[in-house]
């Protein structure tokens, strides 16, 4: 530990990555070798759907290594580029009318730019009132310009609802990596891995438990695994992964705990709304390859990190405005 | 090809990709390079960069949309980028009487390249496509060797409404069907309604 700490900032960041990829690698290694043995077609089905995983577990962690070496221009791009997408697929589920192409308009290019710009500049206050505050009221204005009162209230809800999740939601995410903490300069990646990682691992928990425990489920029409305690066992876990992880983050152990408790039941939390949101859109199949609209689950990958990083990154603020 | 041809083309294809998605979704037939005239719904003037940005790019370059000669060659970027870059086929809108308006497709198909074609006409907005224009019928009866693909735009019309300028993002997919073929003594009328209930079927059931 000691030897750690002595280590520069920059040397302790490389050193996560090194950690991560040599651990995907060998994730790699033992999913792939396998397959090579493997002829029966339905022996191999299980191996595809683990090498897709891994393959998106590998994009991830790219990315995540993109935006940190690419600094706060990178970083704020390439999640510019997430939110784009990840609207796009949004409003295609939503089934918004005609007179709502100015809305659209004002949503995709210019709150979006705009919200990037925000955090790429570090104006956090700002950032963090433009959407629910300015945005909020200018979106039904333009709106009512466009002089269609036919299902006004709930056309608007839905545009609304589209930018907080995927614009400002996904935007918290690049916030972690700039935000300045006392004693802590230049660490915002390991916030941002904390964040990612804690999420996760209450994610896996969450749907192993809800296999092994085979509770009834709250709430059938959604989700069929999802119950009260798998959702509670997956934001254990993530509270005690967090406490594990306490030494990358400027936290004492049990605020690391509580983040990490926090964090994990947003992100869970999170999927659940998600999956309730393409049944309505009448998305049958979670993930699918191709569906009818073309939508390609990139909604479903980011939802985790869009719920936890809002909540996450202000608790982190609150902290930093009391720690001393 | 000049480097501003290709440059262009991957520029507009990259930017059907960045609005639309412009997933091509092959059901009932693969994307392979043999002759085929693809028929599909008109609902904007977007409908053919979808179509041209959803085929590979072997299938691209043999494969030419129809131009109104008119509108497209009015100026010179127009005419410039449905030469150069979509390699168009041009046809006259106004009716001479000494020249049959099909012959530039014709002409197209016996230079063995493979035809997108709206048969509505026109571009329609209420959904369900209009009756066929009877010139997809003669094309198939004078090239029977040519492959007649069904083809379902879907959400284009999102993307971009009537009378706006610039486009949202919004998914779209184009749906190629099986390959169809005019029937021995098929009458003129018959063919047509079957040819557009075929792309009608195509259309995905959840709207």
């Amino acid at each position: 530990m000691n030897a750690l700490r002595s280590l520069g900032v920059e040397q302790q960041v490389a050193l996560l990555f090194l950690i991560l990829f040599g651990l995907l690698s060998l994730a790699s290694i033992a999913v792939f070798v396998p397959t090579l043995r493997a002829q029966h077609s339905e022996q191999a089905d299980p191996h595809l759907r683990q090498l897709r995983d891994l393959r998106a577990l590998w994009i991830g962690t790219v990315v995540f290594w993109l935006s940190w070496m690419s600094g706060p221009v990178g970083a704020t791009l390439l999640f510019g580029v997430f939110s784009f997408l990840a609207l796009r697929e949004f409003i295609t589920l939503a089934h918004t009318r005609r007179s709502d192409h100015r809305s659209l308009i004002l949503a995709f290019f210019i709150v979006l730019p705009l919200q990037y710009v925000l955090v790429g500049l570090r104006s956090f206050d700002l950032f963090s009132v433009f959407i629910p505050v300015y945005v909020f009221l200018a979106i039904p204005v333009l709106s009512a310009l466009a002089g269609d009162p036919e299902r006004f209230l709930e056309r608007n809800a839905k545009i609304q609802w589209g930018i907080t999740v995927c614009v400002f939601g996904l935007s918290h995410a690049p916030a972690l990596l700039l935000l300045e903490f006392p004693n802590y300069a230049g660490r915002g990646a390991f916030l941002l891995f904390f964040l990612v990682i804690v999420a996760a691992s209450a994610q896996i928990v969450q749907e192993l438990a809800s296999r092994w425990l085979r509770r009834r489920p709250v709430a059938r029409h959604i989700d069929r695994s999802f119950s009260y305690r798998a959702w509670l066992a997956g934001a254990l876990v993530a509270a005690l992964v967090g406490a594990l992880l306490v030494w990358i983050t400027p936290f004492r152990i049990w605020q690391a705990m509580l983040m990490g408790l926090v964090a994990g039941a947003c992100g869970t939390l999170g999927e659940f709304v998600m999956k309730a949101l393409k049944k309505d859109a009448g998305v049958r199949y979670w993930g699918n390859q191709s569906s009818v609209t073309g939508a390609v689950g990139l909604l479903d990958r980011v939802a985790p990190l869009c719920f936890a990083a809002p909540v996450f990154f202000h608790s982190v603020r609150w902290y930093s405005s009391l720690a001393p | 090809m000049s480097i501003a041809v290709k440059v262009m083309g991957v520029l507009v294809s990259f930017v059907a990709r960045l609005v639309t998605g412009a997933q091509g979704h092959w059901k009932g037939c693969p994307p392979e390079a043999l002759q085929r005239i693809y028929f599909a719904n008109h609902q904007s003037h977007l409908d053919w960069v979808l179509i041209w940005a959803a085929l590979p790019d072997d299938l691209r370059v043999r494969t030419r949309p129809i131009a109104a000669r008119d509108y497209w060659t009015a100026n010179k970027f127009k005419h410039w980028l449905t030469r150069e870059v979509f390699n168009a086929v041009y046809v006259s809108r106004q009716r001479t009487d000494d020249q049959d308006p099909l012959e530039p497709l014709a002409e197209a198909l016996q230079h063995g390249d493979s035809l997108v074609i709206f048969p509505e006409g026109t571009r329609s907005n209420k959904g369900e496509p209009m009756p066929f224009k009877s010139g997809l019928y003669h094309l198939a009866e004078q090239f029977p060797g040519v492959q007649l693909v069904p083809v379902w735009i879907d959400n284009v019309q999102r993307v971009m409404p009537k009378g706006e300028v610039v486009p949202v993002p919004i998914l779209c997919t184009a749906t190629f069907g099986a390959p169809m073929q005019l029937q021995p003594g098929e009458d003129k009328r018959e063919f047509l309604e079957r040819a557009r209930e075929a792309v009608v079927a195509l259309r995905p059931l959840i709207t």
